[in-house]
């Protein structure tokens, strides 16, 4: 089977993920497996992974002020960036989902009762695939902040949700987008389940060089996925 | 830290944060639970619920899958062997179900071939998948492998390294338009799940 060997990823993601279980948000406590987690070794269905095209891309997907018949309400917002993997390398032609509240952090979901207003103009909702440099942009509005019901009252802070594939099974990502300097970080337990090193690494840097003047602030996210092992998966 | 390829530190990977409550209208699509599209000759439907550790459903959960063709080959160019497939319709090999009230989903799909295992040798058929859900702060990873593969299973070397009561975990049971799959995250029969 020597042909068939393949470069593997590594595994180098200790004091990066959150742990499962995390009793401050209340969820994880009957959700989060109790057993240890069993190491599976990397065969090619682990290093390899849908790779899901333009076909999963609407025109207007990238642009969420722009989907609707008026402009949604809320401060404008450019959110870039660029998919890499653990070296440094582009991840091109990658799916990249987001989702978020409106600008009064209510979202279009029928699950969602905060009472604060939809907006009829804004689902907040966007795909993109990334460039051949990893690149990737979004234009959107600002979301809010809203309440939920894990602690006495406990607010999110403003965040985008990020969905990403990457080239492999193993680099497949969901992630929360944050804004600079929120006064909410502090209570907020997702945000605090990071390992504090990589705590940063989720809250956007606000980007001047990519405002629009007389349009729209910018902010810069990137995203780094797994990195591949030097050596091919048999010779390990 | 391993070197970046221009010589600079390498970049820190980007945390896992819970999908959330309000994922469904985002991530999912009509056609998203077809691995191949209905009428596909050999299809069936892979079908299950999410269970919490009180055995409730999980209403709020996202399921996916990944296989390979019944050859055994990914539609991916890591896969040196290439896809066999245009002939039975075969996308991509990705299905993608949230779960409804009852914490149920479905998958309509084909059965993979053997595929090799990471060592040399050959692995039983299976499926990988991940779930995501609100109070699930990373996916967890987990398999399934076929009930009607009992040689292959047998010879399976992820298989073979888990003790007698947790394998079971892994493999569905038959039902009358497929397979039946329940993932349990925690509690007494609660799944394997695996470290990727």
């Amino acid at each position: 089977m020597t042909e068939l060997a393949a470069r593997g990823y590594r595994r180098d993601v200790a004091d990066v993920h959150p742990p499962l279980l995390w009793p401050d948000y209340r969820s994880t406590v009957r959700r989060a497996p109790s057993r240890p987690l069993v190491l599976l070794p990397h065969s090619l269905t682990e290093v390899t992974g849908p790779l899901l095209g333009a076909d999963r891309v609407g025109e207007l997907d990238h642009d969420l002020t722009r989907q609707h018949a008026g402009e949604p309400l809320g401060e404008r917002i450019i959110v870039h960036g660029r998919v890499v993997d653990g070296d440094g390398r582009p991840v091109p032609d990658t799916l990249i989902e987001v989702w978020q509240a409106n600008a009064a952090g209510r979202y279009a979901h029928s699950g969602d009762q905060h009472p604060a207003p939809l907006d009829p103009n804004f689902t907040g909702i966007g795909r993109c695939l990334s460039g051949a440099d990893g690149g990737y942009q979004f234009v959107t509005v600002k979301p809010g902040a809203y309440p939920w019901r894990n602690h006495d009252n406990a607010w999110r802070p403003a965040h985008i949700h990020f969905s990403l594939f990457g080239r492999a099974f193993v680099q497949r990502l969901v992630t929360q987008m944050y804004f600079p300097g929120d006064p909410l970080f502090g209570q907020d337990p997702i945000f605090n389940s990071v390992p504090g090193p990589a705590r940063q690494r989720l809250v956007a840097g606000f980007d001047l060089s990519r405002t629009e003047p007389e349009w729209a602030l910018a902010y810069r996210f990137d995203l780094v996925l797994r990195g591949r092992d030097a050596t091919p998966m048999d010779d390990r | 830290m391993t070197a970046g390829p221009r010589g600079g530190p390498a970049p820190g990977l980007t945390p896992a944060q819970t999908v959330g409550p309000f994922f469904a209208h985002a991530l999912s699509w009509p056609t998203g639970p077809l691995v191949v599209p209905e009428g596909t000759a050999a299809a069936f439907w892979i079908r299950g619920r999410v269970l919490d550790g009180d055995g409730e459903p999980v209403p709020d959960a996202l399921v996916e899958t990944w296989q390979a063709d019944p050859d055994g080959r990914f539609g991916h160019p890591d896969d040196p062997r290439a896809i066999a497939g245009e002939r039975l319709g075969w996308v991509r090999g990705f299905g993608r179900c949230p779960t409804d009230p009852d914490g149920r989903y479905r998958i309509h799909t084909v059965k993979p071939g053997p595929v090799p295992g990471a060592g040399g040798g050959v692995q039983a058929p299976h499926i990988d998948l991940s779930i995501f859900a609100r109070g699930l702060l990373d996916r967890v990873v987990t398999r399934l492998y076929f009930p009607d593969e009992a040689a292959a299973n047998t010879a399976d070397p992820v298989l073979a390294d888990l003790p007698e009561p947790v394998r079971a975990t892994l493999v569905a049971e038959a039902s009358d338009d497929g397979y039946r799959f329940d993932i349990r995250l925690q509690g007494e029969h609660e799944t394997v799940f695996f470290a990727v």
